[in-house]
C-alpha cells in the first residue's frame, strides 16, 4: 500500500539556512577547471570597473551605424535601462511594490516641460531645472509614501496604481482649471494633447540637438546613476534595505528604522524616474499623457524581474534584452525567426533525451505536413489565407501550416485552445507529455503564422505579461539575482 | 436643495456600489486567506461582461431573442459566473499555487502579470473597439420602474441592486453557516492552525476564488446591462475602484468589502453631482478619500488591526 504523500511536502523550504551557506561558498571556492583562471581574474577587477567594457560597446554605436532608426532605439534602451535602475532601488533593493512609478517618471517629464517651454513661457536653464525636478519628484514620492508608512507593503502597492491613474486623470484634463483667486480657467498641463515644443538639453550654452547627442547624454547619465546606485547598495542603507527586503520584523528588531528606509528608498526610485522624465521629455521635444500608461510600467517591471531584482547590472541586461526584443518583434519576419528561435532553444534546453527532442520535432513536423496535405480535402477554406512576410522561414512554415481562409476567426479559437493545451502540459508528467507536446508546437506555429504575426503590438503586450507570470513561477530571483535564503 | 437631483444620484451611486460592492468582496476574500491582491480579479470581471455579451449574442441579440427575456438574462448570469469561476480556479492553479512559499513579492508580480496577460488577450480576441450590450434597453426595459418620492427608479437599477443584495445573502449564508465557509473563517484566521486541523487548505483557496471569481463575473453582466457597453480596459478602472473599496471597508473583511463598494459608488456619484468638474476628476476624488481612509483608519472601516506574531 502506498503511502500518501506528507500534506505539506510542497510547502516546506527544499534546503535550510546552514545548508544554502554552505552550498553559496563551496560554489564560489569550486570554480576550477579550463576556465577558473578567467573567473578568477574577473573577479579581481573592482564591481564598478566591470561594466566598462559594456559602456565602451555602447559608445560605439553610433560609429557602426548611420542609421538614426538604430540610435533612437539605443537611446530608447538607455532611458529604460535608467527607468529600471530607478525601480530596482524600490522592487529590488527595498523589496517594496510600487505600481505608481510612471507616475513619476511622468511627473519629471512635465516639470521639465513647465520649466522649459513656452507653456508658462519659461525657459530656465536645464542645469537650474533638473535639480529642482529630482527634488521635487522625491518630495512627491515621501508625500506619497507617507499614508502607507504604517502599513504592509500591500497598501503601497494599491495607494501607488491609484495615483498612477490619478496622475494620467489629471494631466489629461488639467487644461481647464480655474485656481482659486483667479478669473477664467489656466491651462497648466495641456490636457489630452500635452506639451509640444519643449526646449532641449542646455547645459552651459551646450544645446543637445540631435538624437546622437542624447544618446551620448543618456549613457552618461545612466553610468553615473549606476555607480552612484552601486554604491549607495553597498553603503550602510543599502544594507539595511536588504535586510528590511528579507525580513521587516527582524529588521525592525535590530533597531532599524523601518519607516524611514521605506521612505528613502521610495525617495531614491522617484528622483531617479525623475531625472529619466527630464531627458526624456527634452528627447521627444514634447510631453503627452499617453506617454505614462500602464504598459510602459509592465515593460519596466518585466525588465527588473527578468534581470533579477536586486543585482544592477542584471536589470540592465534585462532593460536591453527586452527592449531589443520587443523592437525586433516589431516586423514579421524578425518576429519569426525570434519566435521560432525561442521554441528550438527552449526544447534544446528542457527535453533530454536527446532521441526525445528528436521524435517531438519530427512528431510535429509529421503531424504538421499530414494535416496541411490532409485537411484541404475535408474542409473548404482551410488555405487561401494571406500570409504574412518573406524569406525562407516564412516559406517553410507556411508549407507547414494550413493558412485558413477566415485566419482571424480560427486563430482566435485556436489561441485560446492553445493556452489551454499548454496550461494542461504543465500538469502533464511523463510520457503523455511529449506526446501532446508535438500537436502543441504545431498549434502554436498555426496560431502565430494565423493571428500573432499579423498583430505585433499586442503580441508584445501577450508576452510582456506572460513573462512575468512564468518567470514569477519558475525563476522568481531572474536570471541573474541570487536565490533567496529560505528560513525555516 | 434640489432633491431630484440628489435622489438620482442615490440611485446611481447604489448601482454603481453594487458593482463595486461585488468586486471588492472577491479582493477581499482572496486577501483574506492568502494575503494576497489578484490584480486580475478586475480583468476576471471584464472577462465576465464578454461572456455576458456573447451568451446574448448568441441568443440573438438584444433586439430578436429566441427566448423570453428572463431566460436570457438568467443564462448571461449563469455563464458568466460559470464561467469566471472556472477562470478564477485556474488562475489560482497556475499563477499563484506555485508560489505559496516564495517572497511576498512574488505573486503579486505574478498578479500583475496574469492581469495584462487577460487584458491582452482580451484586445486580441475582441479587438480595441467597445460592444454595444443592449443598446436600447431592450431586455430590461429602461422605461418601466417604479416611482418613489420625486425620483423615478427603472426596474433595471432595482434588479441591480436586488440582485446584489441577493447574492449578497447567499455569500453571508455559505460563509456562516456551510462547512467550506466554516473552513474559509478558520483558514482566513489561522491558515496553518486550519492545516493542522485537518481542513484542506487548498480546497478552501480554490474555492474562495471561484467564488469570488463568480461574484465578479455577475458584476460584469451588470455592467454591461446598466451601462451598455463593453471593452477590453473595463477591468482596470472598476477593479481599482473596487480594490480602494475593501481597502475603505477594510479589506480581508466581508462586511467591510459590501459597506466599502456602496461608500464608494456614492461618492463616486455624488462627487459627480456636486463637486466642480466631478465628472473629470472623480477619480482624483475618490483617490482623496482613500489617502483620507488610510490616514484615519489604517484598517479600514470595519477592519481590526492585525497584531503580528512572530
Amino acid at each position: 500500500m502506498a503511502l500518501p504523500e506528507r500534506p505539506d511536502v510542497r510547502d516546506r523550504p527544499s534546503i535550510g539556512v546552514d545548508e544554502w551557506v554552505a552550498r553559496h561558498g563551496e560554489r564560489r571556492v569550486r570554480r576550477t577547471g579550463r576556465l577558473a583562471p578567467a573567473f578568477r581574474a574577473v573577479e579581481r577587477i573592482p564591481p564598478p570597473a566591470r561594466i566598462a567594457p559594456f559602456v565602451a560597446l555602447a559608445a560605439l554605436l553610433p560609429f557602426l551605424t548611420s542609421s538614426d532608426y538604430v540610435i533612437s532605439v539605443g537611446f530608447d534602451t538607455l532611458i529604460y535601462v535608467l527607468l529600471a535602475l530607478g525601480l530596482n532601488v524600490v522592487v529590488g533593493f527595498a523589496g517594496l511594490l510600487d505600481l505608481g512609478y510612471i507616475a513619476f517618471f511622468g511627473f519629471g517629464a512635465y516639470a521639465y516641460a513647465e520649466f522649459s517651454s513656452k507653456q508658462f513661457h519659461m525657459h530656465w536653464p536645464t542645469w537650474g531645472t533638473v535639480p529642482i525636478v529630482m527634488v521635487a519628484t522625491a518630495l512627491l514620492g515621501l508625500l506619497l509614501g507617507l499614508p502607507s508608512r504604517r502599513l504592509l507593503g500591500d497598501y503601497l502597492a494599491i495607494v501607488t496604481l491609484f495615483f498612477g491613474q490619478a496622475f494620467v486623470t489629471f494631466v489629461s484634463n488639467a487644461n481647464r482649471i480655474t485656481p482659486p483667486g483667479h478669473s477664467g480657467p489656466v491651462d497648466f498641463t495641456g490636457g489630452p494633447n500635452g506639451i509640444p515644443n519643449v526646449d532641449p538639453w542646455n547645459l552651459f550654452g551646450l544645446k543637445i540637438g540631435s538624437t546622437k547627442g542624447y544618446f551620448y547624454l543618456a549613457l552618461v547619465i545612466a553610468v553615473v546613476v549606476m555607480l552612484a546606485l552601486y554604491f549607495l547598495k553597498e553603503s550602510r542603507t543599502g544594507r539595511a534595505w536588504r535586510a528590511l527586503r528579507e525580513d521587516p520584523l527582524a529588521a525592525e528588531l535590530m533597531s532599524m528604522p523601518v519607516n524611514r528606509l521605506k521612505l528613502l528608498a521610495f525617495m531614491f526610485g522617484a528622483a531617479t524616474a525623475g531625472l529619466t522624465g527630464t531627458v526624456f521629455a527634452a528627447y521627444q521635444q514634447g510631453v503627452f499623457p499617453s506617454n505614462f500608461d500602464v504598459p510602459l510600467l509592465i515593460t519596466i517591471y518585466a525588465m527588473v524581474i527578468l534581470g533579477g531584482t536586486g543585482s544592477l547590472v542584471g536589470v540592465a541586461i534585462g532593460a536591453v534584452t527586452i527592449n531589443v526584443l520587443l523592437e525586433i518583434l516589431r516586423t514579421a519576419d524578425q518576429a519569426r525567426f525570434v519566435f521560432y528561435g525561442f521554441i528550438l532553444a527552449g526544447l534544446l534546453r528542457f527535453l533530454r533525451p536527446l532521441w526525445a527532442l528528436a521524435a517531438v520535432l519530427a512528431g510535429a513536423a509529421i503531424f504538421g505536413i499530414a494535416l496541411h496535405e490532409l485537411v484541404p480535402h475535408v474542409v473548404s477554406g482551410a488555405t487561401g489565407g494571406t500570409a504574412e512576410g518573406g524569406g525562407w522561414l516564412s516559406r517553410a512554415a507556411h508549407a507547414w501550416v494550413l493558412l485558413p481562409k477566415n485566419g482571424t476567426l480560427v486563430g482566435n479559437y485556436c489561441y485560446v485552445g492553445l493556452v489551454g493545451l499548454v496550461l494542461l502540459l504543465v500538469l502533464l508528467r511523463g510520457a503523455l507529455r511529449l506526446v501532446l507536446l508535438a500537436p502543441v508546437l504545431y498549434l502554436a506555429a498555426f496560431v502565430w503564422e494565423n493571428r500573432l504575426v499579423q498583430e505585433p503590438s499586442i503580441t508584445r503586450l501577450i508576452l510582456l505579461g506572460a513573462i512575468l507570470v512564468v518567470l514569477m513561477n519558475a525563476r522568481p530571483q531572474g536570471l541573474l539575482g541570487t536565490a533567496r535564503v529560505e528560513i525555516v | 436643495m434640489n432633491w431630484s437631483l440628489f435622489f438620482n444620484l442615490l440611485a446611481n451611486g447604489l448601482v454603481l456600489g453594487s458593482i463595486y460592492a461585488l468586486i471588492a468582496l472577491g479582493y477581499s476574500m482572496v486577501y483574506g486567506i492568502l494575503k494576497l491582491l489578484n490584480f486580475a480579479h478586475g480583468d476576471v470581471f471584464m472577462i465576465g461582461a464578454f461572456i455576458g455579451f456573447f451568451v446574448l449574442q448568441g441568443l440573438g441579440g438584444a433586439g430578436n431573442l429566441s427566448v423570453p427575456n428572463w431566460v436570457a438574462i438568467s443564462l448571461m448570469f449563469l455563464a458568466a459566473m460559470a464561467g469566471c469561476g472556472a477562470l478564477g480556479m485556474v488562475i489560482e492553479r497556475f499563477a499563484y499555487r506555485p508560489l505559496r512559499n516564495a517572497p511576498r513579492i512574488a505573486p503579486l508580480i505574478s498578479a500583475l502579470g496574469v492581469s495584462f496577460f487577460l487584458e491582452s488577450t482580451a484586445l486580441l480576441l475582441f479587438s480595441a473597439r467597445f460592444r454595444n450590450y443592449d443598446p436600447n434597453f431592450r431586455l430590461v426595459s429602461f422605461d418601466s420602474g417604479v416611482t418613489i418620492g420625486p425620483v423615478f427608479v427603472s426596474s433595471l437599477r432595482i434588479l441591480t441592486v436586488a440582485l446584489t443584495l441577493a447574492l449578497m445573502v447567499v455569500l453571508t449564508a455559505l460563509v456562516s453557516w456551510t462547512r467550506t465557509g466554516k473552513a474559509m473563517r478558520a483558514t482566513s484566521f489561522d491558515r496553518e492552525a486550519a492545516a493542522m486541523m485537518g481542513i484542506d487548505v487548498d480546497r478552501v483557496i480554490v474555492w474562495t476564488f471561484v467564488i469570488g471569481s463568480a461574484l465578479a463575473g455577475a458584476a460584469g453582466v451588470m455592467f454591461g446591462l446598466v451601462y451598455g457597453q463593453v471593452y477590453h480596459l473595463m477591468g482596470f478602472n472598476a477593479g481599482l475602484k473596487a480594490f480602494t473599496a475593501a481597502v475603505v471597508g477594510g479589506i480581508g473583511n466581508i462586511p467591510g468589502a459590501m459597506l466599502g463598494g456602496m461608500l464608494i459608488g456614492l461618492a463616486e456619484a455624488f462627487a459627480t453631482g456636486y463637486l466642480p468638474q466631478g465628472s473629470t476628476f472623480v477619480d482624483l476624488y475618490v483617490f482623496s478619500l482613500l489617502i483620507v481612509v488610510m490616514l484615519v483608519r489604517p484598517s479600514g472601516l470595519l477592519g481590526t488591526r492585525a497584531i503580528q506574531k512572530v
